[in-house]
């Protein structure tokens, strides 16, 4: 009711129009002008390689994931082109197996976790009464127990079986992504357009999916790379002390465990899965900052959101 | 009830607090549902093949024969009293056994706070009012690298670079004898702080660069500029005052964060401190530790934010004179 | 050529010893785009300058450069200016620091966000003194004091102690000033010093510009996008278009007659308070500082426009020994007169055989505060009703609780013998079909991530009027309604202007065929010319469609071409109500009266300026000054 929108002369606003900037608003669209930014590059490679590495090296690992080749921690060469692991086991071989599990359950985690936190911080931020308290302080409990400490306990309690990582994972990653989702959700309720969609008597849950969700793609997906990198954190950290659903298949985060004493000796059983880990985080991590900062060059451009 | 929602700063303070105790009781809830009224402990502690014998003792230790109400209540008030049970896998009672531990974890955690937190915000502000220039652009490039990676990726290649394989210049897996202090051996110390320090500096600089840049930018900086003070003046005077308030907040997450991230880097190193303690107790199925150290860790979060919270208030005279 | 004339027109315009002197002034982008451009003007002491211009037309751009102050991106690039005999642009950032505040001061657009949160108003104040050399505490004390008083805040310790938060917007400006006079400045910019005060504040601000700057002789430059503020305040203005001066003159030639077609156009799209006439808009809008041509850069909205203005920049033409414009047809301009208004409009009289609204004992709430204590009010068949207003008034409220949009209030409203449910989403469809609401603002009031036509059609798909192909058609003939071409139906809000977007906010309301439509300080976040365009839009579409319209306003003399009726309200209640004609010419209470002379107008202004030495008995705000 107060006029605070009234024309500024800053530089972003007279240089806007110099070339009409193109409807930053559909997710696709904010994706193909992010790859525009090196580090997206950068990471969107990281990813697809070691995402590939996943998929694809059962089918080229020389040996079966299992199959004693040598003598324990034998140095690369003869048949086993990296060496083997501490009970022998080709580490090239248990390598191209070992990535698939993680990146399976990282993402059903994280999108689960995406998906029930989306839409209790979007009808919280649409509520804007008890509803709105109630959830969010339902969130805060949750999230006072630390990602690791939750799955960790899970896991021991109920099992290593894959629904009870999924579902520690999902439950420490929803309020987190609750948090943001309302926190993004708030100012977009707020604008006269969601009242325009009021006044026409259009049901809330249109009004939900229709109109706010769209609105706050941008943050969500930076959101979701962020959530994505933590799950491969948290879910290789429990194979790395031992809680993966099999011990003994091929795991990345086994592999560093099991092969960490030989360091100094035959240092690619943990340094390879080491780096896989490494580089595909910083990947995604990557991905998330580069959407990110599109996201934000775009409010910038546009001058007056 | 008036004083519930009026009541200045202090009404503030209070409904905090009260907020805050609720919020701890309903983490005990959850801690204790989660680990005790869910199916059968003593079974999962067991094994499928223990003796009848062993099962009904161990029921009886873990009060498992009363019913769960009972069970909370009892265990609880034995929680307000400082009493966290007997651990099952040494049978020593809780708070004897995590007492040291947790001073251990203490001294890493705030060593950790103490260098990472002013580091960050010197590197912030210092990004900021340099802003895309050279050190801005390698600083966020490096800490995003670093701030991706998981701990123990982390932990791993600090241990491969300074301690087996490059340079041999520090003890790796610190193996500190049973019943010394952690800080009696400050070499071991080294990694473990280190560690911490990369995971939690991207996280609180990048706040801190964020939120200088937004003050750099607002009018008012631009006025005192305009009223011709010293670049000095406008700098202390007008922009770091408005710049920290978000950094208690982070302050308290990263704290907060730091006290998870302990676990598995404790582990890493075998430092002897409440993380590694609850792999442990997680690997030996030990309840009543698990319990305690589960009420510990999520019951600093909440004081931690609470505490964030009134300092916040409490540096802004905007929020302090309007409640 | 610009400057070669200048030290004539010097000598004769203002007088021997300008206070401050820009020759030639360009400032670009960091990547070279100039941003403004040959800007030549000069300030003699104790004079009011006006700077005129819409958004973009770079008027506090310049502003800011007397203090050798670029804002992020953009820098000075050429020229001179002058500050007496001090070059400024040659000055090193410690004699920057010792020239800003205490020879040049700044009053900010925006007090609440220019004033630190974090820092008690004494403070802020006493620094500008000690940051130039007055360490004296007792001295400082007693100037602090004086300075309060001159701008008629309470000086007393226990205020000086307060946050800025603590304070009205009002203060707040005042504040503002207080700091800029302190060091008794050669020159004072002030950027829109008014901007979203309300005119009983406007009003109080202006005369305290004025006093101070002529008590003191002062010269200032005053930045605004309101002609009539202008007109109340400087002596002498100057219009900016697209980076230029257009034309600079005396208030009162170029109001009455000026010598550019632009602003002639913006004085025409001025709302008077007499004469109901209507309101003309330019169109098109204003190049991007890329985009401008070689030529006249109004030359594509000019209706006078030849061949010649697109070949080359057209230099100052001199109508008067201190009267220049920018225009190859200056000369001939200057002689046509000015009526530059629109024809008077003939709004024809309220049907008063049923009352479309009825509102009886309406009473609003927020929370536990009453806000609207027993409105009465009827909306007649074909009929515009204006509601006006200060901030806080309880206008808005009044009309969203018609739309259904506040909820909490009592009493009755009737659309013809239909009683109102308290929410919009708690009536029929029908009903809200035929009330349909557009928001203040256009920025807000579309959904960035949908296309026009999306926006358009979407009530159409809500009502279930039309399938989605033929709420697309229908968008297409609503947006040519509305003066924009069908094509826009494809693009997203963020690649249209503001008057553009109210626009299709005005065609998503009327897709539907309402029978009232309620606008909500539509044209408040737009710049005058978009003002009258949008203005005369809504009009012409009341008329044609034969709707009835609530127009919900702060602006008393824009009524005065759209609206029948007029419910002036304040603080919750009705003031007075009736005919507009009535109302604007024999106001019967005592705020009304105020609220009329206290909004600029050119009719007032022109003739107060020359008045300016005796300031007239102006009402001190409401709000607890001391």
């Amino acid at each position: 009711m107060s006029q605070t929108e009234l024309p500024t002369e800053n530089a972003a606003a007279l240089v806007e129009g110099v070339d009409v900037p193109t409807p930053a608003g559909r997710g696709s669209n904010l994706i193909r002008r992010s790859l525009r930014l090196g580090r997206t590059r950068v990471g969107l490679v990281l990813v697809g390689i070691l995402v590939l590495i996943a998929l694809f090296g059962p089918y080229l690992a020389p040996h079966a994931p299992d199959a004693f080749v040598g003598r324990p921690f034998s140095s690369p060469g003869g048949g086993a082109a990296l060496g083997t692991d501490y009970l022998g086991q080709d580490v090239l071989s248990r390598f191209l197996h070992g990535g698939l599990d993680i990146l399976i359950l990282a993402i059903v985690s994280t999108a689960i976790g995406l998906v029930v936190g989306l839409a209790i911080g979007l009808i919280a931020a649409y509520s804007r009464n008890w509803l709105d308290e109630v959830l969010m302080r339902t969130m805060d409990v949750i999230m006072a127990f630390p990602q690791i400490m939750l799955a960790l306990v899970a896991v021991t309690l109920v099992g290593p079986k894959n629904w009870v990582t999924i579902t520690a994972i999902a439950l420490t990653t929803a309020p987190r992504v609750a948090r943001v989702a309302r926190g993004a959700a708030q100012p977009v309720v707020e604008r006269d357009f969601i009242g325009a969609t009021e006044a026409m008597g259009m049901s809330k849950a249109r009004i939900i999916t229709g109109e706010l969700l769209p609105n706050i793609l941008g943050p969500m997906m930076v959101e979701a790379s962020l959530r994505l990198t933590y799950s491969i954190a948290v879910i290789a950290a429990l194979a790395f002390v031992g809680l993966a659903n099999d011990p003994n298949a091929a795991n990345w985060g086994t592999m560093i465990s099991e092969n960490q004493g030989a360091l100094a000796t035959q240092p690619w059983g943990a340094l390879l899965p080491i780096l896989a880990i490494a580089l595909l985080t910083m990947g995604t991590g990557l991905i998330g900052d580069g959407i990110a900062r599109t996201a934000a060059g775009i409010d910038r451009e546009r001058g007056d959101e | 009830m008036k004083w519930l929602r009026g009541g200045g700063i202090w009404g503030f303070i209070v409904r905090r607090l009260l907020l805050g105790i609720l919020v701890l009781f309903l983490v005990s809830v959850i801690v204790f549902a989660g680990t005790q009224a869910l199916g059968d402990p003593a079974r999962a502690i067991l094994g499928r093949d223990a003796t009848p014998d062993r099962l009904a003792a161990l029921q009886a230790q873990l009060h498992l024969d009363q019913n769960v109400v009972g069970q909370y209540v009892q265990w609880l008030s034995g929680l307000l009293h400082g009493s966290f049970g007997t651990s099952l896998a040494s049978q020593q009672p809780v708070s004897q056994l995590l007492g040291p531990r947790l001073v251990s974890s203490i001294v890493l955690v705030v060593i950790s706070a103490v260098i990472s937190i002013p580091l960050s915000i010197v590197i912030g502000s210092y990004a900021a009012l340099h802003r895309e220039k050279k050190f801005d652009t390698i600083v966020s490039n490096v800490m995003l690298g670093l701030a991706s990676m998981p701990e123990f990726v982390t932990a791993l290649l600090l241990v491969i670079l300074f301690s087996t394989n490059i340079f041999h210049a520090l003890p790796s897996i610190s193996p500190v004898p049973p019943g010394h202090r952690a800080w009696e051996y400050p070499d071991e110390l080294i990694l473990p702080v280190a560690t911490l320090v990369i995971a939690v500096t991207p996280y609180v600089s990048r706040i801190m660069r964020a939120s200088m840049i937004e003050v750099l930018e607002s009018d008012y900086v631009e006025m005192a500029r305009l009223k011709g003070l010293s670049e000095r003046t406008v700098l202390y005077r007008h922009a770091l005052p408005n710049a920290i308030g978000p950094v208690f907040q982070v302050t308290a997450i990263s704290l907060a964060y730091l006290a998870g991230g302990i676990v598995i880097i404790e582990y890493v190193f075998n430092y002897p401190g409440i993380g590694s303690a609850l792999v442990d107790a997680v690997t030996n199925h030990d309840i009543p530790v698990v319990q305690a150290l589960a009420v510990l860790i999520a019951g600093l979060y909440v004081v931690l934010n609470l505490l964030a919270d009134v300092a916040t208030i409490l540096v802004t005279p905007r929020l302090r004179t309007r409640l | 050529m610009t400057t070669d004339q200048l030290p004539d027109q010097q000598g004769l315009t203002t007088g021997p010893d300008p206070a401050v002197t820009v020759r030639d002034l360009q400032i670009s982008t960091t990547n070279g785009t100039p941003v403004v451009d040959g800007v030549s003007f000069e300030i003699a002491p104790g004079e009011v300058l006006g700077v005129v211009g819409e958004s973009g037309s770079g008027k506090t751009t310049v502003g800011l450069s007397l203090l050798g102050h670029a804002r992020r991106g953009l820098e000075i690039t050429g020229g001179t200016i002058l500050l007496g005999q001090e070059d400024i642009r040659a000055m090193d950032d410690a004699e920057l620091r010792r020239l800003r505040g205490s020879l040049v001061s700044y009053v900010p657009q925006d007090p609440a966000s220019s004033l630190n949160p974090a820092l008690r108003i004494g403070t802020q104040l006493r620094e500008v003194l000690e940051a130039h050399g007055s360490t004296d505490d007792e001295r400082n004390a007693a100037r602090i004091a004086e300075m309060m008083r001159e701008v008629a805040l309470d000086d007393d310790p226990a205020y000086l102690k307060r946050y800025p938060h603590q304070l009205s917007g009002g203060q707040q400006q005042r504040v503002g000033l207080a700091m800029a006079f302190a060091n008794r400045p050669r020159l004072i910019v002030l950027d829109e010093p008014t901007t979203g005060l309300d005119v009983t504040t406007q009003a109080t601000v202006l005369a305290t510009v004025r006093e101070l700057a002529q008590a003191h002789g002062v010269a200032a430059l005053y930045v605004t996008h309101d002609l009539a503020v202008v007109a109340a305040v400087a002596t002498r203005v100057a219009v900016m278009y697209a980076g230029r001066i257009v034309e600079l003159g005396p208030a009162d030639q170029l109001f009455e007659a000026s010598g550019h077609p632009y602003t002639r156009r913006l004085v025409g799209a001025i709302p008077r308070l007499t004469g109901g006439r209507s309101l003309i808009g330019i169109p098109g809008h204003a190049p991007s500082p890329a985009k401008r041509p070689h030529g006249c850069a109004f030359a594509p909205r000019c209706r006078l426009r030849i061949d010649e203005c697109e070949v080359a920049l057209p230099e100052p033409v001199q109508i008067s020994p201190d009267h220049s414009a920018r225009c190859i047809k200056a000369l001939e301009v200057v002689k046509v007169e000015q009526s530059g208004l629109g024809d008077p409009v003939d709004l024809p009289p309220s049907d008063t055989e049923a009352p479309v609204l009825s509102i009886e004992n309406l009473v609003a709430r927020y929370g536990e505060i009453e806000v609207l204590h027993s409105i009465n009010m009827t909306l007649e068949h074909r009929e515009c009703l204006a509601i006006v207003g200060e901030s806080g008034s309880g206008k808005t409220t009044t009309a969203r609780s018609i739309a259904g949009l506040h909820h909490d209030w009592s009493g009755s409203i009737r659309l013809g013998e239909t009683e109102l449910a308290q929410t919009a989403r708690s009536r029929s469809t029908d009903v809200r079909r035929q009330i349909q609401y557009i928001f203040q603002n256009p920025y807000g009031s579309l959904n960035p991530r949908k296309t026009v036509g999306e926006s358009i059609g979407q009530p159409l798909r809500v009502f279930g009027l039309a399938s989605r192909r033929e709420a697309d058609k229908r968008a297409g003939e609503m947006l040519e309604q509305v003066s924009l071409s069908a094509s826009y139906a494809r693009r997203y809000p963020d690649q249209l202007s503001g008057g553009e977007r109210q626009r299709v906010a005005i065609a998503r309301a009327l897709i539907s065929s309402p029978s009232v439509l309620i606008c909500d300080e539509v044209t408040s976040a737009l710049d005058v010319s978009v003002q009258a365009a949008i203005v005369e839009l809504l009009g012409t579409l009341q008329r044609e469609l034969g709707l009835s319209m609530v127009f919900v306003t702060h602006n008393l003399p824009l009524v005065r071409s759209i609206a029948q009726k007029v419910a002036v309200l304040a603080d919750g209640h009705i003031v007075e109500y009736g005919e507009t004609s009535g109302i604007l010419a024999r106001p019967q209470q005592e705020y009304t009266r105020h609220l009329i002379s206290d909004t600029p107008s050119l009719e007032t202004a022109t003739s107060e300026v020359q008045a300016t030495a005796q300031p007239t008995d102006r009402p001190t705000e409401r709000e607890p000054t001391g």
